[in-house]
């Protein structure tokens, strides 16, 4: 196992893992199993194949499972960001989902109250989402100014939380920072696997009102599709993107994947339903490409995924370069 | 019937006024071109009337309804400058954008065949249906217009309000463009045009409004061309022609230019106010 992958649990994981384990199991537990069963079986397989065996341990196949969900889940989401100029909507609220995790962790190292870090992320996330937005409606900020504001008040409200404790909890912070694949339970495969039938779900359903506003805001608003609801659900998609991809991609970099899949494939595909398509499979590409080679050289996986995002992104130019 | 009307219609952003007492109506089958000078108050205006903004004061109906409260957006369609960076970057094809007019009709359920009939039939009569599966970047400005009007077309709506469509357009494509406008029109389509290009709208339009914040003339093209409207609406903010014509030269964005420059709102279907002595 490379050295990179491996970070200490920690106790506030652990809380989370019995949080969340405990909502997966009432509601999912029979299909999960089958799920994961079903999945043994497919990497076996693979293995035997290719003759890869780190194909066959467990704590490989939920790395591979997870990316493969956020693969789908970050390009699917991303593309109705990237092209109305809110690509950095994705870091600003990944950056307050720290904020998050940091008054979950200060909580229980000062009160003893346990909140579950992940769902502190995901609830101050959201009320960030929605305070970008009443930012810009209200105070007439220009809405890259707001993000810019939200995103570094998030971060300095964790750190000032973290100064808190006498960095009691800054261990546990450091696996939020920076993502980890070797600590993936299995209640995180749990987790990203419902938040991606969610988001899919979300984005299957709402896909016109997603797709008129983002083409075109006001022209969209004069045939009275309700712009302020779609902005607020897409808001909310992006926190649960980045809050169930953070404990693998790392709150610095889990945004990369709703961006730069996006922009890689923009040029490819003739229609929208063909680009985003084509953005999910270089999502998938770059998760398990990525985590292989974090596996095998011993690497940051978070950064490795991004590194071979951002080479794809290369290739795909330099190809049409010289087509 | 009246498609849209304003009564002492008002509007500012923040201390700014920018639409001052405005009042006319639009006939349904009406082709309206708004003129005036820059920064005059004709795209506020026209998104007013849409319900996009709520007016300061007065009142604004669209089909008879408060515009803001306006639900049936299928009626109206909305046509910007070809000059978005979106519409040339993302990847969507001519066929996807026409879709969008089927929309407001059919948010979320599975398209109809009269939803499909509806683009096929829009493709069809603005002529790019051989372009359908194109990508909308990929088009000419002339084009990518056209499709915007298909979408209004699948939408059938009975309303179209348009911001200086032409504006990135060249010659050739922008008379095909008004062409295709006036055929519309023809078919009973009524049209709010917002132009900057003032021989265009008394070729076109059937009725003309010249606005600069204060409504200077509301009325048929031969009788704007021959009023004094057109001058005493671009001068009141001009300097440089002002100060011929000794009109105070305060700052343009002054509000107290217009109250200055003449004597009480300008009354509907007339000729323009008296300028300053």
């Amino acid at each position: 196992m490379g050295p990179g992958l491996l970070l200490a649990s920690t106790s506030a994981a652990a809380t989370t893992d019995v949080v969340s384990h405990l909502l997966v199991a009432s509601v999912f537990s029979g299909p999960f199993d089958w799920f994961l069963g079903v999945s043994d079986i497919v990497f076996s397989w693979l293995a035997g194949v290719t003759g890869l065996q780190f194909l066959t341990y467990p704590y490989m196949q939920r790395a591979y499972l997870s990316v493969l969900a956020i693969g789908i889940v970050g390009p699917l989401v991303g593309s109705f960001l990237v092209y109305r100029d809110l690509s950095m909507v994705g870091d600003t609220l990944a950056h307050t989902a720290f904020a998050g995790v940091a008054v979950a962790l200060f909580l229980e190292a000062a009160l003893s109250i346990a909140v579950p870090p992940l769902v502190g992320a995901l609830v101050v996330a959201t009320i960030a989402a929605l305070l970008v937005q009443a930012l810009v409606e209200y105070t007439g900020t220009r809405s890259d100014a707001a993000l810019a504001m939200v995103l570094t008040g998030g971060f300095a409200v964790g750190s000032v939380l973290i100064s808190l404790t006498d960095g009691g909890i800054s261990v546990g912070i450091n696996q939020y920072l920076f993502g980890s694949l070797a600590t993936v339970s299995r209640a995180d495969v749990g987790l990203l696997a419902s938040m991606t039938l969610v988001v899919v779900a979300a984005v299957t359903v709402a896909y016109r009102p997603l797709l008129y506003v983002t083409f075109d805001e006001t022209a969209a608003r004069a045939s009275r599709v309700h712009v302020r609801a779609v902005n607020t659900l897409l808001s909310i998609l992006t926190a649960f993107v980045v809050v169930s991809a953070m404990r693998i991609m790392g709150v610095i970099l889990v945004a990369a994947l709703l961006v730069i899949p996006v922009v890689t494939t923009a040029r490819i595909g003739r229609s929208y339903k063909q680009s985003l398509l084509y953005g999910v499979l270089a999502g998938e590409v770059a998760g398990v490409v990525g985590v292989t080679l974090a596996y095998l050289y011993g690497l940051a996986a978070g950064g490795s995924i991004v590194l071979v995002a951002i080479a794809g992104f290369v290739v795909v130019q330099l190809g049409r370069r010289f087509e | 019937m009246t498609a849209v009307s304003l009564h002492d219609v008002s509007f500012s952003y923040g201390d700014l006024s920018v639409v001052d007492d405005v009042s006319f109506e639009v006939q349904e089958g009406d082709f309206l071109g708004l003129v005036g000078p820059n920064g005059s108050g004709k795209s506020t205006l026209l998104s007013l009337m849409l319900g996009l903004q709520r007016p300061d004061g007065g009142d604004v109906r669209l089909f008879g309804e408060p515009a803001h409260e306006f639900e049936h957006g299928e009626r109206v369609a909305y046509v910007a400058q070809d000059a978005t960076k979106t519409s040339r970057d993302m990847p969507i094809t001519v066929r996807e954008v026409v879709r969008m007019g089927r929309y407001p009709r059919n948010l979320f359920g599975r398209f109809s065949a009269a939803d499909h009939a509806a683009v096929d039939d829009a493709l069809d009569s603005v002529a790019i249906d051989d372009i359908a599966d194109r990508r909308v970047g990929s088009l000419s400005g002339g084009q990518r217009q056209r499709v915007f009007v298909a979408r209004a077309l699948a939408a059938e709506a009975e309303f179209l309000a348009l911001d200086e469509p032409t504006v990135a357009l060249d010659a050739e494509s922008r008379e095909s463009f008004y062409e295709l406008l006036a055929d519309l029109n023809d078919t009973g389509m009524t049209i709010v045009l917002v132009e900057h290009d003032i021989g265009v709208v008394t070729a076109r339009a059937s009725r003309v409004a010249c606005l600069n914040k204060r409504l200077y003339f509301h009325g048929a093209p031969d009788d704007f061309v021959e009023s004094d409207a057109l001058s005493a609406a671009y001068g009141a903010n001009q300097r440089i022609i002002n100060h011929d014509h000794g009109v105070h030269t305060s700052d343009t964005e002054d509000s107290d230019v217009d109250s200055d420059s003449t004597d009480g709102s300008a009354p509907t279907d007339s000729t323009a106010p008296p300028e300053d002595p």
